[in-house]
């Protein structure tokens, strides 16, 4: 043996290594952090100046300096509840034929477009939605006797179902594609056929990564700005139908945001401030179901 | 070799995973209420043959066969697979409980799965019978309403033979059971398929001499997919016939 020759690896690059990725996970808390802070001190004058009935508030008259985010949440929830509702069951079906039920030959393909459409820019789901939806929503209204605006809640909650799809799907498909073979093997060596094995085995094995895959999507319907500002009408009464016009916490920052000023912009810093909390809750509850409902 | 009213009868059964012959030719026949093992070196397509027998060998994506399999006089390549595999359940090699369900649900699967409604006193008792006949009943009895995945190895395979017995099956296929298990578990699984007999015939896999020797009344032979021999287990392991059977049995190659 020749002992000179043996020379261990640096010790300096491993530490090196340990601070820089630590560094890295506490730069993602101070962002959090830092975002919460500026819009508390940006939101300030709003928030001693209403107190919290601010949140309950449905009035919004700029000219009269009286504020109220309630028709935002609202329009926010209901948006984003609505197209949960109308993307899950679709979201769902998807996932178990490309996880599940579709040859490769074909889950690959259909996978591959469907990442594409996660990738589609915001404001051309908006434009599609004016040009495609609405005429066909507004002839649907004056079918059904509702207000025909053709904007409006429901048209901004079919175009979030549209956008949100994707995400829903890709995650509760690969929760599927994760089920053992074994445990489905057990199954169908019972005499189960396909279908009891998928809502008996695979779903309940993969129910906390689909519900994962779900709220990941409502996260994004929450936020979602360009498309939803485009159809849903800008109106800052509070909807009374699925039919009316509304707005939405994002939607209403982004159509008024340009002419603010004073206590204007710090309400509408508020509304975001509002918005960021709703977010973090809904993600919360999310987690602890997840945790939960592990297997 | 022949034997009186087998329960099962291959006649020039071949299985292929695409193009490859995994099973070549096979004509045997097993008796009923008797333990029959499978052996032969890995490759040899003795749980090919095995999958063959409760259908499970179509699930994987390519594969098919030719040939006849008669269950007592039906041939199952021409029933409902639903049907052939509820008549001939199956343990797998490793033990694979469902993790979302309880003891309890887990000895059920086979009714909760397939939507069959049974009145309380009825799954309770079907749950108890099953647990004893898999020596399982009293180690469990007091947690029948806890996840199946919390057991040790050697209960959680007793527990997905409880599960396969709940549906009074005529035919139990073991694929290597004990081939995940300690030495300890090994052997109550062991007794237990001695004492299972009576009341079900079994086909167990195995990869171990000594265990073939313990359990089986006959046994197989395979080497790369054709049957070089099938007998009475004591008269195989005295005196083989085949040349191959030998070799193997001789530990000349495994």
């Amino acid at each position: 043996m020749n002992d000179k020759k043996l020379s261990l690896p640096s010790k300096i690059w491993d530490d090196v290594f340990r601070y820089l990725a630590f560094g890295s996970g506490l730069v993602v808390i101070l962002l959090i952090v830092a975002s919460l802070i500026t819009l508390i001190i940006q939101s300030w004058p709003a928030i001693k100046h209403y107190g919290l009935s601010f949140i309950w508030s449905t009035d919004w008259d700029p000219l009269a300096e009286k504020y109220g985010a309630l028709p935002f949440i609202v329009g926010t929830l209901l948006t984003s509840f609505l197209a949960l509702i109308i993307a899950t069951p679709f979201a769902l079906a998807g996932a178990i034929f490309l996880g599940e039920l579709a040859p490769k030959k074909i889950a690959e393909p259909i996978s591959f477009i469907m990442e594409l459409l996660a990738g589609i820019p915001s404001v051309i789901y908006g434009l599609w939605a004016l040009f495609f939806l609405v005429p066909i929503i507004r002839a649907f209204q004056m079918k059904i006797g509702a207000p025909p605006y053709g904007l409006g809640i429901f048209t901004a909650s079919l175009v979030l179902a549209i956008m949100i799809l994707p995400y829903a799907l890709s995650v509760a498909r690969d929760v599927i594609k994760l089920c053992p073979n074994d445990l489905k093997e057990a199954a169908y060596g019972l005499g189960a056929t396909r279908w009891e094995t998928i809502r008996g085995v695979i779903l309940p094995y993969a129910k906390s990564g689909i519900v994962a895959g779900i709220v990941l999507a409502l996260g994004r319907a929450l936020g979602e700005t360009m498309a939803v500002t485009m159809v849903i009408g800008n109106s800052s009464t509070l909807p009374s139908s699925i039919w009316d016009l509304g707005n939405t916490m994002a939607s209403v920052i982004a159509n008024e945001f340009n002419e603010a000023q004073g206590l204007h912009l710090a309400v509408l810093v508020e509304i975001g401030l509002l918005l960021f909390i709703i977010t973090v809750i809904v993600n919360l509850i999310a987690r602890i179901f997840i945790i939960k409902t592990r297997v | 070799m022949s034997i009186e009213n087998p329960i099962f009868r291959t006649e020039d059964l071949c299985a292929y995973y695409g193009d490859f012959m995994a099973i070549k030719h096979v004509t045997m026949s097993i008796p009923e209420k008797k333990v029959t093992a499978f052996m032969g070196p890995s490759g040899c397509g003795k749980t090919t043959i095995l999958r063959c027998l409760n259908r499970l060998h179509e699930l994987t994506p390519g594969a098919w066969y030719s040939g006849k399999i008669f269950l007592r006089d039906q041939d199952i390549l021409e029933m409902d697979p639903i049907l052939v595999r509820r008549k001939v359940g199956m343990v797998f090699q490793k033990p694979n409980p469902f993790p979302t369900m309880t003891i309890y649900d887990n000895v059920l699967a086979g009714y909760k799965l397939l939507g069959i409604r049974l009145k309380k006193e009825e799954a309770d008792r079907i749950c108890e019978e099953a647990l004893r006949k898999a020596a399982l009943w009293d180690e469990v009895k007091d947690i029948l309403h806890r996840r199946g995945t919390f057991l040790s190895g050697g209960q959680q395979q007793r527990l997905c033979i409880a599960r396969a017995l709940a549906v009074n099956p005529e035919v139990l296929l073991m694929d290597e059971p004990t081939s995940a298990l300690d030495p300890k578990a090994t052997l109550q699984i062991e007794n237990l398929i001695v004492d299972l007999k009576n009341t079900v015939t079994i086909i167990i896999v195995t990869h171990n001499m000594p265990q073939a020797g313990r359990v089986s009344d006959y046994s197989a032979f395979f080497y790369l997919g054709e049957l070089v021999e099938f007998g009475p287990t004591a008269e195989m392991f005295t005196n083989p016939k085949d040349p191959r059977t030998e070799e193997y049995l001789t530990g000349k190659f495994s």
